[in-house]
């Protein structure tokens, strides 16, 4: 296993710049996932990890070592697709121990090493079979055999639970956490699928149109976004955001939004006079009469445990997640309360997050751009 | 309205079944007549196979295929008495139309010049039809859209219409009635088919196969040969069929570039009717015989001929 290093990867396809200055280190035995909307330069990062496409400029170092111009067959890493690309023409067995022929091992070897692979992944009685008769998660399995049998420096992973069903998704995503913390293998997975990431990575790197907006734990991630991209990328429903004017400066710990005050995290910067926004998760606003901060329920979303409720405010509709036993109606008035501890504020123009309280003892996380 | 008469919008109607069916019956018998017919004259003997009205009926006779495999002499009567009894079944015909057998005929060494190269030549065809499909359909080829049309370009005038250069330069180089010669041409000809069919096949196989390969520590040719050629197979076999059947009945360049030793069946059949009469049984032989090599293959591979009309050339 091995460390990951990637600096200042660029890859332009002609004019269109699918990658742009990343710059990202992946620790030995992580499980890194890169997460955005589809055309977000994810795949494109992946596969020249892998050595599929070759970088317009920048570096790629596996395990310490300058790997960016080698053949993908000398870079010793293993890849999953989408697709699983099992060969057609090959039993799961073969397919599995595919490899290893490469490698020229004997034979005999081959077999003791697929039927181990075989049995850490329950899928050695499906060994003799044929790989088009296997269901999907089944074919998942077989393809994740392929890539660990080899015991490569590292796995790259495009969106391999994308074509299964939800149930076997979920199944998917708990076998392959529990696989990388039995084996502890350097992992690199791309997905659009923020459920996934979340309770996979330990890093995450979020994308858009070819930046890294964000690098981080998910808890990070998720409680300090960096951007207003990332704030609305990851949460379901996204972040609120509630807009305001004026500047910050440095200590401010109050703002004024639609005609209430809010409290918010110390400021630590100074910001001049711009458009900002106010960012808010729906789960850190409860229901106050004593808000000034007011809205006519719009409608909800029963979810069982909560509810999902939509406010029509002066600023715009807002999202709360409110315990399920609240009764409520279209129509109703209601004030809204904000936890000022879990807010975030951005300027807009930038989508920038502005530094508070919140982010102390934390760097900024966003990745620095050449 | 009742509900037993509601029908699938989908699925074809009973009586639409019907009627396709039943043209489908007629079309494949007025089809199938010439061929019977051929096949029926291959085993009459020379006086039935021109009887007027046509015999249906009529005592099955193996002089047809005597005649194409055997040169013969007149002899007398009395010579064909003073020999020993006949050897075989077609000493004992010849003898009773006054002949003896002088020797094999020509066409055993036309038949396998056929078969030599019209296989050759298909051969030539797929393998580097295959390439360069794979090539065209995985790499960014410079002006690729302009070679293919260049490659489709050839395809479009009748191949005859480039006949007396290609006679004379056959000429110049030597090349003119050998195998050699004739199995460059009909694969030049036959290329332009293999790579546009063969483009088709290899476009719907997802690059991720051989990238997988790649990857698990493959070369580019490796990876071809181990993934992309298994799943290849249904396009490459239909069109070797497509291939053979073109060069294996081709006739204008085969009757202008070979006379002699490297001639083929096409123009070799019709030269037997003047060989003592007109024999249309030997005809009649030679056909049937020369019929059976593309009537194999096609029925070996014809799954993956119906497969390649319907999906190869039609691409998605």
């Amino acid at each position: 296993m091995a460390e990951i290093r990637v600096e200042h990867l660029r890859k332009a396809f002609g004019d269109f710049v699918a990658v742009q200055d990343s710059n990202f280190v992946v620790g030995d035995g992580e499980f890194f996932v890169m997460l955005g909307p589809s055309g977000c330069g994810k795949t494109t990062t992946l596969r020249m990890i892998a050595g599929l496409e070759l970088p317009t400029g920048g570096k790629i170092l596996l395990g310490g070592e300058d790997v960016t111009m080698r053949r993908a067959r000398e870079r010793d890493i293993a890849f999953v697709f989408q697709l699983f690309a099992l060969y057609p023409h090959m039993n799961v067995r073969k397919n599995i121990g595919f490899p290893l022929l490469a490698q020229g091992m004997p034979g005999i070897e081959i077999r003791q090493r697929v039927e181990e692979t075989a049995k850490l992944l329950r899928i050695d009685h499906l060994l003799n079979k044929s790989v088009s008769g296997l269901a999907g998660g089944d074919r998942q399995r077989v393809a994740l055999g392929r890539a660990i049998v080899r015991r490569p420096k590292c796995f790259l992973m495009d969106e391999p639970l994308g074509t299964l069903d939800t149930e076997f998704r979920d199944l998917m995503v708990h076998e392959l956490r529990e696989l990388h913390n039995r084996i502890h293998a350097t992992t690199v997975y791309v997905t659009h699928d923020q459920m996934e990431a979340m309770s996979m990575a330990d890093k995450i790197a979020v994308m858009n149109h070819g930046v890294i907006e964000q690098f981080g734990t998910p808890r990070e991630i998720y409680d300090r976004p960096a951007t207003m991209f990332v704030a609305d990328f990851i949460g379901s429903p996204p972040m609120n955001f509630l807009g305001f004017g004026g500047g910050l400066s440095k200590g401010a710990r109050e703002i004024v939004v639609q005609g209430a005050k809010v409290a918010v995290p110390e400021v630590r910067e100074d910001i001049a006079p711009a458009d900002m926004a106010l960012g808010i998760r729906p789960e850190h606003i409860r229901f106050d009469d004593a808000s000034k901060l007011r809205g006519a329920i719009y409608g909800t979303e029963y979810l069982g445990t909560t509810q999902i409720v939509a406010v029509e405010t002066s600023g715009g509709i807002i999202k709360a997640r409110v315990p399920a036993e609240i009764r409520l109606n279209a129509g109703d008035h209601v004030g809204l309360a904000l936890s000022s501890a879990r807010l975030s504020l951005f300027e807009k123009g930038s989508g920038r997050a502005v530094r508070t309280a919140i982010h102390d003892g934390a760097s900024q996380g966003r990745a620095h751009h050449g | 309205m009742s509900l037993t008469s509601a029908h699938s919008v989908v699925a074809p109607s009973a009586t639409s079944k019907r009627v396709a069916g039943t043209i489908i019956v007629l079309y494949a018998l007025i089809s199938i007549v010439p061929l019977l017919w051929i096949f029926a004259t291959s085993f009459k003997t020379p006086p039935d196979s021109i009887a007027y009205p046509p015999k249906i009926l009529f005592q099955p006779s193996l002089e047809g295929y005597c005649n194409l495999f055997s040169t013969r002499t007149r002899q007398t009567p009395e010579y064909i008495n003073s020999l020993g009894p006949a050897t075989g079944v077609c000493d004992e015909t010849v003898r009773k139309r006054n002949m003896v057998i002088a020797g094999p005929s020509n066409f055993m060494p036309r038949f396998i010049n056929s078969l030599i190269i019209a296989f050759g030549s298909t051969f030539c065809a797929v393998f580097l039809g295959t390439l360069s499909a794979y090539g065209f359909s995985r790499f960014k080829v410079p002006l690729a859209d302009d070679l293919l049309f260049f490659i489709l370009s050839t395809r479009m005038m009748p191949p005859i219409a480039v006949a007396i250069p290609i006679y004379l330069m056959y000429r110049e180089l030597g090349l003119s009635d050998t195998a050699l010669g004739m199995i460059l041409l009909y694969t030049a000809v036959n290329v332009s088919l293999a790579v546009w069919l063969l483009k088709g096949f290899i476009d719907e196989i997802p690059r991720e196969y051989e990238e997988a390969a790649m990857i698990d520590g493959y070369t580019r040719l490796q990876a071809f040969w181990r993934t992309v050629l298994p799943q290849a197979t249904t396009g490459i076999a239909a069109t070797a069929i497509f291939c053979l059947i073109f060069a294996w009945n081709e006739y204008a360049f085969a009757a202008l570039l070979t006379s002699g030793t490297a001639q083929t069946a096409p123009p070799f059949i019709p030269t037997i009717i003047g060989e003592g009469g007109q024999d249309w049984p030997a005809v009649a032989a030679g056909t049937t015989i020369f019929l059976v090599p593309i009537l194999v293959f096609t029925i070996l591979l014809r799954k993956q001929l119906l497969r390649g009309i319907t999906f190869g050339a039609v691409r998605k």
